[in-house]
């Protein structure tokens, strides 16, 4: 019982961390109709940024200003690479995005190298806020959900409930219409796009600590970021935050509940077979679920993308 | 009575709650010009994607020849000899005008999905095309990207690849809209020559049009059909007066 | 008469006319020629696995080609079709009896069929429908597969992945290709073979269709063809292409792993062919010749190749979405005015200062490299055959004076060659 505790926070903890991230990524293609593959990357840039800071500033002010400057270099994107890129057709916006995500890999190498950087928890929240019968969640986490959640609850407000907000949501749906009314949609979606990236900085801020720092961290979670919003449906933040959330807690528990493929063919009726050293499946009955913890998000998007093409909240049929 | 080309019963069509076809009853025999006219907004697009598939109908049914369409695709209807254009222009831009006419004839020549013929080597199917573009006055475009034509050559070229790969039953929409007096003669004598003893279903605004080319009319207001029959019988017609005359009336505010 | 012509890189190449024949063949005739003579003057052992290397890479991008430019489907996982067929050759040269009686040419084969059998269940649900969702599915597939290599051991190998011995199959006519070049012209005839057959496809109904579908798959289904289809049938045709290379890498370097699955690999081939031009049958081509020496005669340069490869893609997908072939293409209007050597110098006025200039960018960008990443106390770096101290002014001023002066020039003459490209493909005046 107190070990599902323990996993509901730490999985709470990537869902939300995962949501930081799919929800800017959701925003930027309901807005402009193409997956930023980059997006990641200014998760990465979010993290190394805050780290170069820290080391003058401190972590308070890199939080501050890290994810102020990566949302400037992703508006700058979008104003002068996107934007034009956008001419030639969504597949070439794509590869652009998906060769913007290199790039920004190799200038990360380029400038910090090939290493992990030290950066580590401020000091002031590097202890333990409370124990689960031996398990100890470090205050660090708890931060996390925090941030996490009021960013939530803020973007909530500016959509919903302010004029901003409105407009953004009009012109995403009708942008002709929002222009002939006299807003710069073009503006908006540089604004929409920088944002965007800017929560992602932030993602990488906070996350930087804990997951580390280092040039391929932006491809690790890049990929299941693509993931979580294809299954939440693209385009729907409340499908970015179910599927978040979903991944973040079945990638948890796989992890740390050791089941074997064994048991679960036996537990349905599948008997398994003799002499399985010469068995050509033998890998496949000794699978844990730790081992495939990390490539269930995949399954289940497949799966998803095959029943349910418009993902669990998304609208589009197409 | 033979079998009707196409027959449409109970036909209806729902967008959310907005109940745009409200059923439809026509029968439409083989080797009849068929012309439908109504106020813009009335359906008659989307008639024409509920009999093609490209939406599925709320209700009733659409018969080729006596078959049943239910639960088939574009593709498949195509097949059974029904042919469209379309009133937003719809061809291949990127690729040549001889090109998009070729396309259009690979299924009805039988070449299928085929990889083991050359389409340049096919002869036949090159003089074919060619003879098309002849007919639609596009030869000397033929090397041309299609996207580069002016508007007018592309609505013929939208009209050579629905005629082109020979349905028995064809249907235009709006093939002359937006086209000047000289253009709109010339394609109106290309469809007269094309659809020689094959079915016609035509949208037309032009009253001038309509009235050369269908041996019956239909007039289609609010998703209904309120009249259907001979040129000189619609034009008496007191409901479509009345609809007509609604319509300019309210135009005019 | 001043009417512009056109150009559009994406158009399909002009139909050959009459006597066309001789045309069309040209191009492959020389290609022979070329790959028959290229041992000869390239003797040594790595030459011939560079050029064993490119064409593996030729047929992998040709492959991906008929998915993204002639069928419109991104895929970002594309290496996964390669790397299966090629682990299943690389069991078949395992197979010792069967393997023993078995000609070394016709393995590739195998890879091939393996290729496209994965293809024919994939593409049964991802060739629903194009664009994101198609990028998606195969995004999911390709990382499913590939993680599935460090978990499945009997088949991948998990980390070391699997090797076997070319050496091992039955004699072909007494060769048993122990040497390096006869793996060389066992590539380049596959090489030719596979290029020859996919150009064939792309005249073929279904890769005719294949076009259709991606300008317009709509249309297409109203002139009789399921759009679903015809991606099925390219996909399935790629797969087997992207499977025969990976037979070939197979042979070549009798070894596998994770690595010819991952996506790391499915984004090279996708930067490959875009590099290279996806609008011609031939700009895979190109892209894949030009990315092997990039990669090999540069990373030999410099640790920063990957970052110059990147600059040069985005700045490709940016400023010349027609890739390399698109360039070349470009010209075809003013070498048919017979007036393309209006363009000979005002290129050179422009093209060679830039180069000058991005010679001293780079040096530059070395510079600043070396200064922050190498080892305290070692202040010596070579650029260009010259040895200097980077931490000291002098190298600094002269590689950002020729950065300035070579682009300041470039800039300077820029509108010289617009107006000469203008005039160049221009009908009419003085030819
Ligand atoms: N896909 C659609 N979704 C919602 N409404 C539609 C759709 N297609 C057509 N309509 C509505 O149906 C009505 C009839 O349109 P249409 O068939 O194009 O008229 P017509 O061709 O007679 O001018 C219009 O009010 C239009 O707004
Ligand atoms: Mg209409």
């Amino acid at each position: 019982m107190d070990l599902i505790l323990v996993n509901l926070i730490d999985g709470l903890v990537t869902g939300l961390l995962l949501f930081m991230l799919s929800a800017g990524l959701t925003l930027i293609f309901s807005m402009m109709g193409v997956l930023n593959f980059a997006h990641a990357s200014f998760y990465m840039l979010g993290a190394y940024f805050a780290y170069s800071i820290s080391l003058a500033l401190g972590f308070w002010m890199g939080l501050l200003i890290a994810p102020l400057i990566v949302g400037v270099a992703g508006a700058m994107v979008e104003r002068y690479g996107l934007r034009r890129v956008h001419q030639y057709g969504h597949v070439p916006e794509l590869i652009f995005t998906f060769g913007l995500a290199l790039l920004i890999e190799e200038l990360v190498q380029f400038i910090w190298g090939k290493n992990q950087m030290p950066y580590d928890v401020p000091d002031i929240l590097n202890f333990t806020a409370f124990a689960i019968s031996g398990n100890s969640i470090p205050a660090y986490k708890i931060f996390m959900i925090f941030i996490s959640v009021a960013i939530f609850i803020g973007l909530l407000y500016v959509l919903t409930k302010t004029r901003v907000g409105m407009i953004i949501q009009a012109a995403l749906s009708y942008p002709r219409t929002v222009e002939a009314l006299g807003h710069n949609v073009p503006l908006i979606f540089m604004g929409v796009f920088g944002v965007g990236t800017a929560l992602a900085g932030v993602a990488g801020v906070i996350a930087g600590p804990v997951l580390g720092t280092f040039p391929g961290m932006a491809f690790v979670l890049g990929s299941i970021v693509f993931v979580t919003i294809v299954i939440g449906g693209l385009g729907s933040l409340w499908g970015a935050l179910v599927a978040s959330l979903l991944i973040g807690w079945i990638t948890t528990f796989a992890k740390s509940y050791n089941i074997e493929m064994e048991n679960v063919l036996n537990a349905i009726g599948i008997a398994t077979p003799e002499n399985m050293d010469e068995n050509m499946f033998r890998d496949f009955w000794s699978l844990t679920s730790p081992q495939i913890a990390d490539i269930l998000p995949y399954i289940l998007m497949v799966l998803i993308l095959i029943f349910r093409p418009a993902g669990l909240f998304g609208k589009r049929t197409q | 009575m033979s079998t009707p080309a196409l027959e449409l019963s109970g036909l209806k069509k729902s967008f959310g709650k907005a109940e745009i076809i409200r059923g439809i009853d026509l029968s439409i025999g083989k080797a009849e010009r068929h012309a439908i006219i109504g106020p813009n907004g009335a359906g008659k697009s989307t008639l024409f994607n509920l009999i093609t598939a490209r939406f599925a109908p709320t209700a009733g049914t659409v018969k080729l020849h006596g078959e049943n369409l239910a639960g088939l695709e574009p593709f498949q209807i195509n097949r059974k000899g029904l042919s469209r254009s379309f009133q937003i222009t719809n061809i291949f831009p990127k690729m040549s005008v001889f090109e998009n006419i070729r396309c259009a004839l690979l299924w009805s020549n039988g070449y299928k999905y085929s990889f083991w013929n050359i389409v340049n080597r096919q002869r036949q199917l090159s003089e074919q095309a060619d003879a098309i573009l002849d007919q639609i006055n596009l030869l000397g475009r033929r090397d041309l990207p299609a996207g580069t034509l002016s508007y007018a050559e592309q609505r013929a070229l939208e009209i050579g690849i629905t005629i082109a790969g020979g349905a028995d039953v064809i249907m235009l929409d709006e093939p002359t809209a937006g086209m000047s007096h000289s253009e709109t003669d010339y394609i109106t004598d290309l469809i007269m020559k094309v659809t020689e003893g094959k079915t016609l279903i035509m949208v037309e605004h032009d009253m001038g049009v309509v009235f050369g080319l269908a041996d019956r009319i239909s007039v289609l207001v609010y998703g209904e059909i309120i009249a259907t029959g001979k040129p000189e019988d619609v034009r008496g017609d007191a409901k479509v007066q009345e609809a007509y005359l609604g319509a300019a009336l309210e135009e005019e505010h | 008469m001043n009417e512009q012509l056109k150009t559009d890189p994406t158009k399909p190449a002009q139909r050959m006319r009459a006597g066309g024949m001789t045309i069309t063949l040209l191009p492959w005739i020389i290609a022979i020629i070329a790959m028959l003579l290229l041992p000869k003057i390239f003797t040594n052992n790595s030459a011939l696995t560079i050029m064993n290397q490119m064409s593996i890479t030729i047929i992998f991008a040709l492959a991906y080609n008929m998915l993204l430019g002639q069928g419109g489907m991104l895929s970002f996982g594309h290496a996964v079709y390669a790397g299966v067929g090629g682990f299943f050759c690389m069991h078949i040269m395992n197979m010792s009896d069967f393997f023993a009686a078995m000609p070394l040419p016709i393995l590739p084969l195998f890879g091939g069929l393996f290729g496209m059998g994965l293809a024919l269940i994939v593409g049964a649900f991802s060739t629903r429908s194009a664009g994101t969702v198609f990028a998606m599915i195969s995004l999911g597939v390709g990382e499913l597969i590939a993680a599935s290599s460090v978990i499945v051991v009997a088949f991948f190998g998990g980390e070391e992945g699997i090797s076997g011995d070319r050496t091992y199959a039955q004699p072909f006519f007494g060769v048993e290709f122990l040497q390096q070049e006869e793996v060389y012209y066992l590539t380049a005839a596959w090489v030719i073979i596979s290029a020859a057959l996919m150009y064939a496809w792309s005249r073929t109904p279904v890769g005719r269709m294949a076009n259709a579908v991606r300008d317009n798959p709509e249309r297409a289904e109203f002139l009789g063809y399921s759009a679903r289809w015809v991606r099925y049938y390219s996909f399935v045709a790629s797969g087997f292409f992207a499977g025969v290379s990976g037979g070939l890498f197979a042979i070549n370097y009798e070894i596998l792993t994770e690595e010819n699955l991952n996506a790391y690999s499915s984004g090279i081939i996708l930067l490959v062919t875009f590099l290279g031009g996806v609008g011609f049958f031939f700009g895979p081509i190109i892209g894949a010749i030009v990315f092997t020496l990039v990669q090999t005669v540069l990373s030999l340069q410099t640790e920063l190749w990957a970052f110059y490869a990147g600059s040069l893609f985005v700045a490709t997908v940016m400023f010349f979405p027609g890739g390399l072939a698109g360039l070349i293409m470009m010209h075809v209007p003013a070498i048919k005015l017979g007036k393309w050597r209006l363009l000979i110098v005002p290129y050179f006025k422009t093209l060679l200062p830039a180069a000058i200039g991005i010679l001293g960018l780079c040096a530059l960008i070395e510079m600043i490299f070396h200064y922050r990443h190498g080892a305290t106390g070692d202040n010596e770096m070579t650029l260009f055959w010259t040895t200097f101290d980077s931490h000291t002014i002098m190298p600094w001023i002269i590689a950002g004076a020729i950065a300035a002066i070579g682009i300041g020039i470039a800039k300077m003459t820029a509108p010289d060659l617009k107006d000469a490209w203008n005039e160049a493909n221009t009908m009419g005046g003085q030819s």
